[in-house]
């Protein structure tokens, strides 16, 4: 009898931090609490293009986390990003005329939108769009950008050597 | 002339093995519902199987996680990019170590114990005296054995896991000082519940590959002392192969 407790005893205390485990891994580590508690509020603002941005990014101002990526879709209508986001009820005193831009922390890590107040009167609220925005870096865009500028540069300082040679049709 | 022979002969076996060991599960499979209804068999199992491998498999997951913490540290702080260790290290284990290493210590520790447990009934006659009795081994010894190691296997994943996820912390926040709050918020927001799935979900299925090789080769294990070492032996080498061909497979079809 003493025996079959002891035995009864060690399995349950192993179903038991089995389940304990999953229960750590599935709160604790994972992405779950995506909405936020209490109460909240949605805005939207449209961009170009959005990156690698995912629902469930942060939404932060001045480096803290006020609100959530909710979702993205694409607005055929004008052909842009609709992000919509919802930022705790807390921090109702940001100014309409804010600017949402799209982020990159660390090398590695993922994209967030950052807020910047800007000085309006008004305060954004439920359903509200922020109409300034910045899209997210795309790196080959930046890199088309540099050659570019590069090769504006050799043009400039080197004019003649280029002979007689017909240059592409310029704008 | 000889060697084809030979090469034909070992396909063969080959051959007559995988369709034994489908067969056998087959009519292990069948026993399953009524070797329920006596849970008391399978408690001890679970014991046997989960209870009795709790101390090496967390031994392991803190030092395997230990381990993931040094050489994340060390990789990632080159990019200066360390605060990404937890995330790393997390998927690392979730997706791959835990379920493999688990699986693997699985079948040095619970499956060698089945089959040499089972090939001796075999070898002392027990389960002869058993069918005698008019007991039908599968149903009284193999069945419950099998469902304990089908059912410890995913959950000594998971605490696997978590103690590893442990260990890497312990190196790479308390030891390297990598920022505790970028260390957990990193590894939360690209960490999802499919990860933990997938994780588990390759626990379960190394869990019902293992267990079925240890009763397979400790059932039909020559009934001699020889015979019942060799089935030990076949149980972790063929345990071993198959969890890490399994593990392409289920990565390539879960990615």
């Amino acid at each position: 009898m003493r025996a079959t407790r002891t035995v009864e005893i060690s399995t349950g205390l192993f179903v038991l931090l089995g389940f304990a485990a999953l229960f750590f891994l599935v709160t604790q580590i994972t992405n779950r609490e995506l909405s936020i508690n209490g109460r909240s509020y949605e805005v939207t603002a449209q961009f170009e293009n959005v990156g690698s941005l995912k629902p469930g990014a942060a939404v932060s101002m001045a480096g803290v986390t006020v609100g959530r990526v909710e979702s993205i879709v694409f607005d055929q209508d004008v052909y842009k990003a609709v992000v919509s986001m919802r930022i705790a009820s807390a921090y109702d005193r940001i100014p309409a005329d804010s600017d949402a831009s799209i982020m990159t922390s660390g090398l590695l890590g993922g994209q967030y939108i950052g807020i910047t107040a800007g000085g309006d009167e008004e305060y954004l609220a439920q359903g509200d769009r922020i109409v300034f925005v910045q899209d997210a870096l795309v790196l080959e865009n930046l890199i088309n950008q540099m050659v570019a500028s590069f090769g504006r540069r050799d043009d400039a300082s080197a004019p003649e050597s280029a002979g007689g040679q017909p240059q592409e049709a310029q704008p | 002339m000889n060697l084809l022979r030979e090469l034909l002969d070992s396909l063969r076996n080959f051959l007559v093995t995988i369709g034994a060991t489908t067969l056998f599960f087959g009519r292990l499979l069948a026993q399953v519902p009524r070797a329920l209804l006596r849970p008391g068999l399978i408690i001890d199992q679970l014991h046997n199987a989960g209870a009795l491998s709790l101390v090496i498999i967390m031994t392991c997951g803190l030092f395997v996680g230990a381990v993931l913490g040094l050489q994340g540290y060390d990789l990632l702080q080159r990019f200066g990019s360390e605060d990404a260790l937890g995330t790393a290290a997390a998927l690392a284990l979730i997706k791959e170590l835990g379920p493999v290493v688990t699986a693997l210590l699985f079948a040095g520790r619970a499956g060698t114990a089945l089959a040499s447990e089972i090939g001796l009934m075999r070898a002392t006659d027990q389960l002869t005296a058993m069918e005698m009795m008019a007991t039908d081994p599968m149903r009284r010894v193999v069945a419950p054995r099998f469902l304990g190691g089908v059912i410890a296997m995913p959950l000594l994943t998971i605490i696997f896991i978590a103690i590893g996820i442990f260990g890497v912390q312990l190196v790479g926040v308390q030891l390297f000082g990598v920022d505790s709050a970028s260390f957990w918020s990193q590894m939360r927001s690209s960490v999802g519940i499919e990860d933990v799935m997938e994780g588990l979900i390759k626990g379960c299925v190394f869990g019902v590959a293992c267990s079925l090789i240890a009763v397979y080769e400790g059932y039909t294990a020559t009934p001699t002392a020889e015979g019942v070492g060799r089935a030990t032996t076949r149980t972790v080498v063929t345990s071993a192969v198959l969890t890490l061909i399994l593990d392409y497979m289920l990565t390539a079809v879960l990615l």
